[in-house]
C-alpha cells in the first residue's frame, strides 16, 4: 500500500503579464527557491524534481524543461518534464505524488513557469494543437472551442450570459485578497456584458488573461512531513482521465462524456473522492480551486464534481452558493479566470487549495477548512485531474 | 517582428520558420478521395456499429478496426456552434461562425465554417446555430482533396 503524502512548502511568484527582469529558467527559480525555503529545506533535501510545462512555443525555446535543470536544481538528481496541456500542473503533481507514495523517494520538488505574452500568436500556437487533415483549417483554440462547449451548455440548461457574467464578478472580487492574482478588482455584470465580443457568448471579460509566473510544491513521505511542517495539507484523492481529441466524438447523442458536461471530469472526481472517502462533497468539501480560465467553466465542472445536480449550477451561482463560505467557496484565489500561467496554473490549484488546508490563506482563507478541491483541464478539454487536499490523512489511500 | 527595451531590460526580437509536409496516411487519403468527388466517406466499424467522421481506422470502442466506408448524407444537425467576432493572429479575419455538424447517418460530428448567414447582429444570429439546427454540405466547384472543399450552410 503506498505510503502517504503531504505538501509541506509553496512558493509562488506572483502573477501578471511579463517578468522581463527574468529569463524563463529564472522564473521558475524563484518559485522552487520559495518553495524550499517554506519547507524549510536546502535542494540536498530535494530526491528528485518533476518540472511543470506545457507548449514550448509560448517561450520560443524548445523545451525550457532542460534548460531550467539547474536553475531549479535538479542536477545530479532524476528530473521529468510532465505535459498535458492546460492539465500539466494537476498531472505533473500526480507524478510527484506517486515519486513519494511509491516509496521511491522521500522529497519531491514539483516547480514550472510559464510566460504567454512574449509572443503575439498564442492563440495561434494553440490552434497548432490540431491536426493538419481534418481541424486545424477551422480556428479551433483554447477560446473557441470552449466557446463551442458553451454554446451547447447554454441550449442544455438555458443558462444566460449574465449569470456567466456573475462567475467573472465573483472571481475578481475574490482575486482582491489574493496578492498573486493577475486581474482583481469590484466589476459589475453591465462591464463584463458590455466588454467586447470574442466568440459567442463569450465577451472580453469572460476569458483569463495570459499571465507570466512560476509556481513550486515540495511533497514529503508523512513522516518527514510531520516533522517539517506544523499543519501540512495531505492529498487524500487523486482522479486523472483523458478523451479523445475530437470534440465531435463528444458533442453527440452516442458520447460517453457529454461534451457540454465536461462529463470525464465527474469519473475522475468518483476515483479521487472513493480514495478520500467523501461521500457528499457538497459539506464535506469547503474550498474548490477550479481549473476554470472561462466564466462558463464553473458550472459543468461543479456537476461534474457532485456540487449540485446537472443544470442547477447556474441558479445556485446566482442564489450565493459559490460566494465565500457559501455552500462551496469556489476559488477563493480568483481562479483561473483571474490568473492563468498555462503550464503552472494546475499547481497554483493546487498551491491556493493546501494553503487553505494549512490555515495560511491570509485574506482568502476560508473557515473551518478541512478538504480543499484542486483540479485541472487541458488539451481540447480531453484531459482532466482532480486532487484532493486534507488536513489529516484520511481515506482509503492511507489506510 | 521588431527589436524593442524596455525601460531597464533588453528584448531580443525572434521569429520561427518551420516547414512540415504532413502524409496523411491511408485512412485520411481515402476520405480526401472521396472530396474531390464531391463525397463525405466516414469509416464505419461492423462491430459497434459506430460511424466515425473524421474517419478513424480504429473504433476506440470495440478496439476492432473499422471495415467499412459510408458515404454522410449531406445534410445534418449543429451539435455545437460559436460566432467568432475578434481578431486572432494568424487565423480568418471576423467574423465568422464554425460548429460541429453531425451528417445525417454518421454518430460523430465534424467541424467546419457555417457560412452565408449574417453575422453583423452576433446574438441574433447565435439563436440561429442552435443544437438541433439543420445544415446542409456546399462543396466548392473544383474540389482539391482537402477538408477545406466544403462548408455548411443553413438548411
Amino acid at each position: 500500500m503506498s505510503q502517504g503524502v503531504a505538501v509541506v512548502g509553496i512558493g509562488q511568484t506572483g502573477f501578471r503579464a511579463r517578468f522581463d527582469e527574468l529569463t524563463y529558467p529564472e522564473l521558475a527559480q524563484q518559485a522552487a527557491m520559495r518553495a524550499l525555503q517554506d519547507a524549510r529545506l536546502s535542494p540536498d533535501d530535494v530526491d528528485a524534481v518533476v518540472f511543470s510545462m506545457a507548449p514550448t512555443q509560448f517561450m520560443g525555446v524548445n523545451d525550457c524543461d532542460k534548460w531550467s535543470v539547474d536553475f531549479v536544481w535538479a542536477r545530479n538528481k532524476p528530473f521529468m518534464r510532465v505535459h498535458t496541456g492546460g492539465a500539466t500542473g494537476g498531472s505533473a503533481l500526480h507524478a510527484a505524488w506517486a515519486h513519494v507514495a511509491s516509496g521511491q523517494y522521500r522529497r519531491v520538488l514539483v516547480v514550472g513557469a510559464d510566460r504567454l505574452t512574449e509572443t503575439p500568436d498564442a492563440q495561434f500556437i494553440l490552434n497548432l494543437i490540431w491536426d493538419p487533415f481534418y481541424e486545424q483549417d477551422f480556428a479551433l483554440n483554447t477560446v473557441t472551442m470552449t466557446a463551442l462547449s458553451t454554446q451547447r451548455y447554454m441550449a442544455r440548461y438555458g443558462v444566460t450570459e449574465e449569470q456567466y457574467a456573475r462567475v467573472v464578478v465573483r472571481a475578481r472580487r475574490n482575486a482582491l485578497n489574493n496578492p498573486n492574482a493577475h486581474l482583481k478588482g469590484e466589476i459589475t455584470v453591465d462591464d463584463v456584458m458590455r466588454s467586447r465580443r470574442v466568440s459567442w457568448p463569450y465577451k472580453l471579460y469572460d476569458i483569463c488573461p495570459r499571465s507570466a509566473g512560476a509556481a513550486a510544491l515540495v511533497l514529503a513521505d508523512e513522516a518527514s512531513a510531520r516533522e517539517l511542517c506544523p499543519r501540512p495539507a495531505f492529498v487524500t484523492g487523486l482522479g486523472a482521465i483523458s478523451n479523445t481529441v475530437f470534440q465531435g466524438d463528444r458533442a453527440v447523442p452516442s458520447s460517453d462524456a457529454e461534451f457540454a458536461d465536461h462529463a470525464e471530469l465527474a469519473i475522475a472526481a468518483r476515483e479521487c473522492y472513493q480514495q478520500a472517502g467523501i461521500t457528499k462533497p457538497a459539506g464535506e468539501i469547503q474550498v474548490a480551486e477550479l481549473y476554470d480560465p472561462f466564466s462558463s467553466f464553473q458550472f459543468p465542472h461543479l456537476e461534474s464534481l457532485g456540487f449540485c445536480e446537472r443544470g442547477t449550477a447556474a441558479r445556485l451561482s446566482d442564489e450565493g452558493a459559490f460566494d465565500m463560505n457559501g455552500l462551496v467557496s469556489v476559488g477563493p484565489s480568483g481562479g483561473t479566470l483571474c490568473t492563468n500561467p498555462i503550464g503552472v496554473t494546475g499547481l497554483v490549484r493546487v498551491a491556493d487549495a493546501a494553503l487553505q488546508v494549512m490555515g495560511r490563506a491570509g485574506d482568502m482563507q476560508v473557515r473551518g477548512v478541512r478538504n480543499a478541491l484542486a483540479t485541472a483541464a487541458g488539451g481540447s478539454a480531453q484531459f482532466h485531474t482532480c486532487t484532493l487536499l486534507s488536513d489529516e490523512p484520511r481515506g482509503r489511500v492511507h489506510s | 517582428m521588431t527589436a524593442s527595451s524596455t525601460a531597464s531590460v533588453e528584448v531580443i526580437p525572434g521569429e520561427w520558420h518551420v516547414r512540415y509536409n504532413y502524409p496523411a496516411g491511408a485512412t485520411a487519403t481515402h476520405f480526401f478521395e472521396g472530396l474531390r468527388r464531391k463525397q463525405i466517406l466516414a469509416s464505419r466499424c461492423s462491430k459497434s456499429g459506430l460511424s466515425y467522421l473524421p474517419p478513424r481506422a480504429y473504433c476506440e470502442r470495440s478496439f476492432e478496426a473499422c471495415d467499412e466506408w459510408v458515404e454522410a448524407g449531406m445534410t445534418g444537425t449543429i451539435e455545437a456552434a460559436t460566432i467568432v467576432s475578434a481578431a486572432f493572429e494568424n487565423l480568418p479575419e471576423p467574423p465568422y461562425a464554425i460548429a460541429y455538424v453531425r451528417l445525417d447517418g454518421v454518430d460523430t460530428a465534424m467541424i467546419n465554417f457555417v457560412r452565408g448567414l449574417d453575422l453583423s447582429d452576433v446574438p441574433a444570429a447565435a439563436q440561429r446555430l442552435l443544437p438541433g439546427q439543420r445544415v446542409r454540405v456546399v462543396f466548392k466547384a473544383q474540389p482539391e482533396g482537402r477538408i477545406t472543399d466544403f462548408h455548411y450552410e443553413l438548411a
